[in-house]
């Protein structure tokens, strides 16, 4: 059993007192015992910090943004934009420019379908997908494939749930039009080898898209380092508000691409007879945007700055150490996903308890999982389960937090006899 | 409270469901899937004229969907089909409203569900299959 040797050291709450407090919705009870959150791979909860911000914009600053010539639409296109160099740092991409703003991780996968896809990609061409896919990496491929008659190949995982790189490489060919591999599972907790792959992909002549959704709260995530091609995340898995995402691509492929959706902003000028596209990035935002999602999802990402990803990865590998040695313990308790590589996720089932009626049970004792295929229908299937529970941690979370999901589980027991 | 919605009973019926095997000479087989679960079950029914002459059903499923599936053919079986709408609306009743429960004998055992709203869905899958069998279909019902 791996504990949380030196909390000085490895706990990212002991830099500033104790990091809980900073998120209000931490502190309160359900079902009258105290609320052990550990649903984070489905949504984390907010600091202060976030929320401030985004209050701040609607109660100061509201107005829209590269249009007007006031002062508060000023100030709201500076925040905005600041906001974006925050994500490229934090991502460590070359440019600004690279960096879109869109709804999240599902919708950054769906524009690279849209437009590099359909410009792309011909009859009898091939997208390769894993085998551990969510269904927002899996569906839009499916369509496209669908419309043009191409072909999706899927790279097999072993027993543990790591991808059979050997076998991955093999789907690759010149047919390859594109690469799409989820960096971290969030139904099995599986780190991929996201470097090596584009190395692969990149052999092949294909380009390779990313989603880090499951992947940027919990580690460092520099673009440039991985060679990848296109990176997705969600602002809400990263401590900051739902409806704002991000897609890195980079300047030359993105250049080539055909916009996403028409309207305000995205044009330089526009007849009748013809319209003109406005350069990166605001090609792909058209509309006017999430303002105040941007700018909450900025505040994010200096507070997670602020933490470190170094140390909120080192005390999270420790605890997750430690729940898995905890929850083996328990007769009857399979974990799906055993990857030696592995973040945040405790995906599991009890023999002879339906995950459902887990789930309720504890959620009665405060402690709240997700419950069901969490959109991984297809791995969930490979590994013969129509579903598990899933405990999925983040900083936030203690060793108590385990602890009190350990004794959930043995309410199960009593229940189910 | 847990107490009140994992009944003795209904822990008894997910642990070993009555009713619980294919049937060969079925007159109806129609599947009901809860997406959001992944609950799965295939019902058979076996129609005489206007009466559930036989039901069984199989699938996989949580301690609620499974039980109710269980507890609701050892109800419906010799009822008419008229007999078995009726009781669908007394279940449903029972599960979202707080009106007294009327004749619904050991199917109150479910009365506990009402206190936990994301589970209404569970109880009532077998019986949705139920009515799409009755009326006819032959189809997968789905809750969402």
């Amino acid at each position: 059993m791996a504990a949380v040797t030196d909390p000085r050291i490895t706990d990212p709450r002991a830099s500033a007192s104790d990091r809980r407090e900073n998120f209000p919705v931490l502190d309160q009870r359900v079902h009258g015992k105290p609320l052990v959150y550990l649903d984070n791979a489905a949504t984390t909860q907010k600091p202060q910090m976030v929320l401030d911000a985004m209050n701040q914009f609607y109660q100061m600053d509201n107005s829209n943004i590269h249009r007007g010539v006031h002062e508060l639409s000023e100030r709201s296109t500076r925040h905005y934009e600041e906001a974006r160099v925050k994500i490229q740092r934090f991502l460590n991409a070359v440019d600004w420019r690279e960096i879109i703003f869109v709804r999240g991780a599902t919708e950054a996968i769906n524009l690279v379908a849209y437009t590099y896809g359909r410009r792309h990609v011909q009859a009898g061409d091939e997208i390769v997908i894993s085998a551990m896919e969510h269904h927002s990496n899996i569906v839009p491929w499916q369509i496209l494939c669908e419309e043009k008659q191409a072909i999706l190949r899927i790279a097999p995982i072993n027993q543990r749930g790591e991808l059979l790189m050997d076998e991955f490489e093999k789907l690759l060919n010149p047919r390859t039009k594109l690469v799409s591999v989820v960096h971290v599972s969030n139904a099995l907790g599986t780190i991929n080898p996201v470097a090596d792959l584009a190395r692969m992909a990149h052999r092949h002549g294909a380009p390779i898209f990313i989603d880090g959704a499951q992947a940027v709260a919990h580690m460092p995530v520099d673009v440039q380092a991985l060679d990848c091609d296109f990176y997705a995340l969600s602002g809400h898995k990263m401590f900051g508000p739902t409806g704002i995402g991000v897609l890195y691509g980079k300047a030359a492929l993105l250049n080539k691409m055909p916009p996403y959706q028409g309207g305000g902003d995205m044009i330089s000028t526009v007849t009748f007879a013809k319209t003109t596209y406005n350069e990166l990035p605001y090609k792909f935002e058209a509309g006017t945007p999430n303002i105040a999602g941007t700018i909450g999802l900025g505040a994010a990402v200096d507070y997670i700055n602020d933490i470190g990803l170094d140390r909120i990865q080192s005390y999270e590998h420790e605890l997750l150490a430690y729940g898995t040695a905890q929850l083996e313990r328990i007769p009857g308790l399979r974990l799906i996903g055993t990857a030696r590589e592995k973040a945040s996720v405790l995906s599991f089932v009890l023999e002879g308890v339906h995950p459902h009626d887990v789930g309720t049970i504890l959620d009665r004792e405060g402690v709240a999982v997700r419950t069901g295929h969490h959109c991984a229908q297809p791995v969930l299937e490979w590994f013969g389960v129509p579903a598990t529970t899933r405990a999925s941690i983040a900083f936030y979370n203690t060793k108590q937090d385990i602890d009190a999901l350990v004794a959930g589980l043995g309410k199960v027991k009593e229940i189910f006899g | 409270m847990l107490e009140d919605l994992y009944q003795e009973v209904i822990i008894d019926h997910s642990k070993r469901p009555r009713n619980f095997h294919h049937m060969a000479d079925a007159t109806r087989r129609v599947e009901g899937y809860n997406p959001l679960c992944g609950d799965k079950l295939a019902l058979f029914v076996k129609l005489d004229g206007d009466t559930v002459k036989d039901i069984s059903f199989v699938g996989a499923g949580c301690a609620i969907s499974t039980a109710s599936a269980s507890l609701m053919t050892e109800t419906v079986k010799g009822k008419s089909r008229q007999e078995a709408v009726q009781l669908m609306e007394r279940f449903h009743d029972l599960l979202t409203t707080e009106k007294p429960a009327a004749n619904l004998g050991k199917l109150e055992v479910f009365s506990g569900v009402r206190e936990f709203p994301a589970r209404v869905k569970c109880a009532t899958l077998a019986w949705h299959t139920l009515k799409s069998a009755l009326a006819g279909a032959e189809e997968v019902v789905s809750t969402e």
